[in-house]
Parts: C-alpha cells; structure tokens; sequence
C-alpha cells in the first residue's frame, strides 16, 4: 500500500488503516519482535561465525597461512578432498537413482523406503562409527578374517570413507525426491514416446530439470563429508598426518593449546559452510524466478 | 505379488535404479546396523542390562535428554519468533539473515564446539559479562545446553517457515472481522495451524540435539557424572576397547533414534494432513 493511494480518499484510509490495525500487529510490536528474533540470532549465529575469522586472523596472515600450510595441515586437506571425492560421487548416484525410482513410479514399501532413506538423520555420529567398529574392529565381527588378510579398513582410509558415505547417504536424495516428484513424469513420457532412449531422456530432460537441486544436494553433502567428526573420530585413529581429516586436525590443534592454528584451519571449513549456505539462496532465488515465470 | 503398484508404463529404469538403490542401503545401511543389533544380542541379559544401567551412564542419559530438551524447546519458541519475523515483517539485511539460519547446517560441528567454548570461557566476549552474574557457560551443563541449542535452530525455523507463508490470509481477516483482538487471532487460528510444523520442527531438533558430539564435547568439558553426554561415553568405551559395552549403550541410543523418526513421520503426516 503506497502513500499516494492511502491519501486518494479519506474514507478509503480510514478503511484501510482500520483493516491493517486488525490484522497486523502495531509498530512497537514489530519492532520488538524483529529486535529479540536479531539478538537471538546475532547471539547464537553472527557471534560464532566472527569469533572463528577474528581467531584465525588474530595473529596475522602469515599466521594463518603458516597454519594451513603446514605439512599436517596439508595431509588432512589431502585427506579430506580425497575422502569427498570417494564419497560425493557414490552418494550422488545413490541419490539419483533412489530419487528416479521414487518419483516416477509407485510401487509397495515407497514410504518405508523413504524413511529408511532419513535414518541416518537421527542415529548419532558417534552410533554410526561404533556401528563399523563393531564391523571392522579386532574384536568385532570382520576383524579377525581382516587382519588375517592384512586388510586395514579400521583406523585407516576405507573406514573414514564409509562412514562418511553412511553419515552423508541421505543429502542428495532428500534433495531431489521431492523436486522430481513434484515435477512429475510427463515431460520424460512425451521425451520416450517421441522415440528418445531412457538414458538420452534423463540426460536432456530430467537432468536440466533437476539440475540446481542437484547441485545444491552436491554441495550440501560435500560440506557435510568435509565436517563430519563424531564418526569419523571413533574410526580414524586419530594417526598425525595420516588419518587426520580437517574436524580432526581442528580438534588436536585446539586440545594442544594451538588455537590460532586451530581457527585458521577452521577458517577454511567456515569458508566452505557460507558458500554453502550462498549457493542454497541462490537456487531458491532461482526457484522463486522460475515459479513467478511460470505464474505470469 | 507385483511390486509395481501402477499401470506399465513408458518409462524405464525401475529395476536399475530401485535394485541399486537397495543393493547400497543394503550394503552401507541395513547390514552394518543389523551387525550392531546381531552383536549387542549376542550378550547375556545380565551383562547387557549393567552396561546400560551404570549409574555413570544413566547421568549421561539424563544430561542428554534433559538438555536437549531444553535446547529443542529453545529452538521451538526462538523458531516460530524467527520464522514469524522472516515471513510476516521486512527489513534491511533480511535476505542475508534467512541464508544465515542454515549455518548450523553447513558448519562442522567440530568448528562449531570451539567457537562456542571460545565464545562463552569466562574470558569469551560473552562468557566475561556472563560470569559477572556468576553465571558460568563453559565446562557445565548450561553449555551442553548452548551447544545442543546451536546445532538445532535451523529445525523449527525451516519447517514452520513454509506453513506461515502458505497461510491464507481471509482466515485472519475472518477472524479480526468476527471481532478477535489480534492477540486472540494468534492464539486460536494462526498457532494452532502452525502447531503440527512446528512440533516437527521441535522433534527434529530433539532427535539432532540427542546424537550430538562435535559440538558438545569441547565446550561440556567431559566431567563423570556431571557433563557427560550419552555419545562421549560410547567413545570412551571404545577407547578401552570395551564394544560390548559401547554397542549395549549405542543399540539403546540407536531404538531411541527410531522411536523419534517414527514420532517424527506421525508428525509430518498430520502436518501435511491439516495444510
């Protein structure tokens, strides 16, 4: 309602105004409420993230770039990229395919699958290492055969990786079960009717479809991956410059009293977790675009 | 019994991507926690039931549950206030501030856990104006609370969110025309069609909240009987190589997790019922 139409007519203001009255609440209100929703979230969200970057850059950027650069620091960045790149891909395709038999069929069990899909979510990090210790550990139930075969997956690189896999397993699919369900199955029935093989419809109208919640599915997982702790620590070992991911590293720094050292890396992972959080508004900013498009 | 519950249709692809689909839930899921379950069982009910009844564990369940409850509950008044502000009012950096709400989200929570404790040590930029109060944060059980509150607030916030602003807006006017103050609109149309999202919300938060590690254990400072969480003492269990012990206190840890997703889709299904 813009001031000139309120003042086009004295009986229409008034009429409006009392209608506003009515269901909105009065400015003082608003402006308290909006003052305690800010101080909530400047306690709880602004503050945690500026006492990361003000820490790590306390000492200076040499500091910070002697921190990250440091040949321990290297090998949980090595570790951690090389770890996403196993784990990234596999729960992609996962997501994918769960996320195409789901949306563009019915079949019995879908809702016990789904729910399946959001376990995950509520088991503990620390249940979800435990649960492969059990597998893998030297009492559990793999452990003999595997160290009868020299085979390490315990407190070496193939346990970090499946935890990971397991911790992260419902990211993408969560992502696009409910994008492709909502988009429905005809543009891929004309595409096959028409004559397009099942891989060529998926590759030229699903995927461009589905494309930004892919991508923020992928992204999601990926800082997911990079930040998980409480499975990875139960798995890892914690072995210095060899089973150390980033979370780790971040943790024996700060136990060892190194904090600048422990903010510059967490820096880095904080950097990540706001491109994050950029990329997911720029796709609902496309998603709103592309719905306002469709309304016009 | 057919699986497919639909008339053939022209689209391929159902056995590819559903067998892949179970092939790797199968693999990296179902069996690993059927292992847990199978290994647990296999102890006697005598040794099973002193593991999770240890006086020093039942202090663990209590912090957790207690704590995140209050986190939750936290989160459930915070949430509808941050939702009902991002949806229903305007103002500058609002954009910036709805994007900010998914950090916890997207930050490790190992980052998160020496933020917090960074933060709220007496020495902290909040801990010192606390502990002027002789309110103290870190190393007690209020800053489990902090920790368990921060990794939970994105829940009430994005699951009432999308409810308040499919809201119609003729049932407030109906409402404010049938003579309701606007404080009793609130109270009896906009609240109670918010109620179910926002007890998913609350639900979702707890069922987080319970699991924590990363961001708990820096800033609880781990003392027996005080500031252990339920997760710390599996891994201390671990640590001693004691897995009976650790997977009698996880299979309880992991029911709990099950009976909350079961609540969890309760919840969801009256929400989608009543919108």
């Amino acid at each position: 309602m813009t001031s000139s139409s309120l003042s086009s007519s004295v009986s229409h203001t008034t009429l409006v105004a009392h209608w506003r009255r009515a269901t909105e609440e009065p400015v003082w209100l608003r402006r308290c409420l909006i003052a305690m929703a800010l101080t909530f979230l400047g306690l709880f969200l602004v503050l945690p993230l500026i006492v990361v970057l003000y820490s790590a850059f306390s000492q200076g950027i040499d500091a910070w770039q002697a921190a990250i650069t440091e040949p321990d620091a290297l090998a949980a960045i090595r570790l951690t990229l090389l770890v996403v790149a196993i784990a990234v891909p596999a729960n992609l395709v996962f997501g994918v395919a769960t996320a195409w038999a789901v949306a563009k069929f019915e079949f019995r069990g879908k809702s016990v699958l789904i729910s399946m899909i959001d376990m995950p979510f509520a088991i503990s990090p620390v249940v979800v290492g435990l649960i492969f210790v059990v597998m893998f550990g030297s009492q559990g139930w793999l452990g003999p055969w595997l160290s009868e075969h020299d085979l390490k997956i315990l407190y070496a690189v193939p346990g970090i990786v499946i935890v990971i896999v397991f911790g992260t397993l419902p990211f993408v699919a969560r992502e696009l079960i409910p994008l492709m369900q909502q988009q429905g199955k005809e543009e891929e029935e004309a595409s096959l009717t028409l004559g397009a093989s099942g891989w060529k419809t998926f590759w030229h109208v699903t995927l461009p479809n589905i494309k930004w919640g892919l991508i923020y599915g992928v992204i999601l997982c990926n800082a997911r991956a990079m930040g998980e702790f409480g499975a990875v620590a139960v798995v890892s070992g914690r072995i210095r410059g060899e089973t150390n991911t980033l979370p780790l590293h971040i943790e024996v720094l700060y136990n060892e009293y190194q904090f600048t050292a422990a903010f510059a890396v967490s820096s880095l992972l904080t950097g990540l977790a706001l491109v994050t959080i950029a990329i997911k508004s720029l796709v609902e900013w496309h998603d709103e675009r592309r719905q306002r498009l469709a309304a016009e | 019994m057919p699986i497919l519950n639909q008339p053939r249709s022209v689209i391929p692809g159902f056995g590819l991507t559903m067998g892949f689909s179970l092939f790797y839930l199968g693999l990296i899921f179902l069996i690993p926690v059927a292992g847990l379950l199978v290994f647990t069982a296999t102890m006697s009910w005598a040794d099973f039931w002193s593991a999770i009844s240890h006086p020093q564990v039942v202090a663990s369940y209590k912090l957790s549950f207690g704590a995140s409850l209050v986190g939750a509950t936290i989160n459930l008044v915070f949430g509808m206030l941050v939702a009902w502000v991002l949806v229903r009012y305007t103002f500058p950096g609002k954009r910036i501030i709805d994007a900010l709400v998914d950090l916890p989200f997207a930050l490790p929570t190992a980052v998160a856990g020496i933020s917090l404790v960074t933060l709220y040590a007496t020495t902290g930029w909040v801990g010192q104006y606390l502990n002027l109060f002789g309110i103290k944060v870190a190393y007690t059980q209020l800053g489990v609370v902090i920790a368990l509150t921060y990794i939970g607030l994105p829940f009430v916030v994005r699951t009432v969110q999308p409810v308040l602003e499919d809201l119609e807006a003729e049932l407030e006017e109906a409402s404010a025309s049938l003579g309701a103050s606007r404080f009793t609109t609130i109270r009896r149309v906009i609240l109670p069609a918010l109620l179910p999202a926002a007890l998913t919300g609350f639900a979702l938060a707890f069922a987080r909240a319970l699991g924590e590690y990363g961001s708990v254990v820096f800033i609880s400072g781990n003392l027996p009987y005080r500031t252990e969480i339920t997760p710390l003492l599996i891994v201390a269990k671990i640590e001693q190589f004691d897995y009976h012990g650790a997977a009698a206190i996880g299979s309880v840890m992991l029911l709990a997790a099950f009976l909350l997703l079961l609540l969890i889709n309760g919840l969801q299904w009256w929400a989608s019922r009543r919108r």
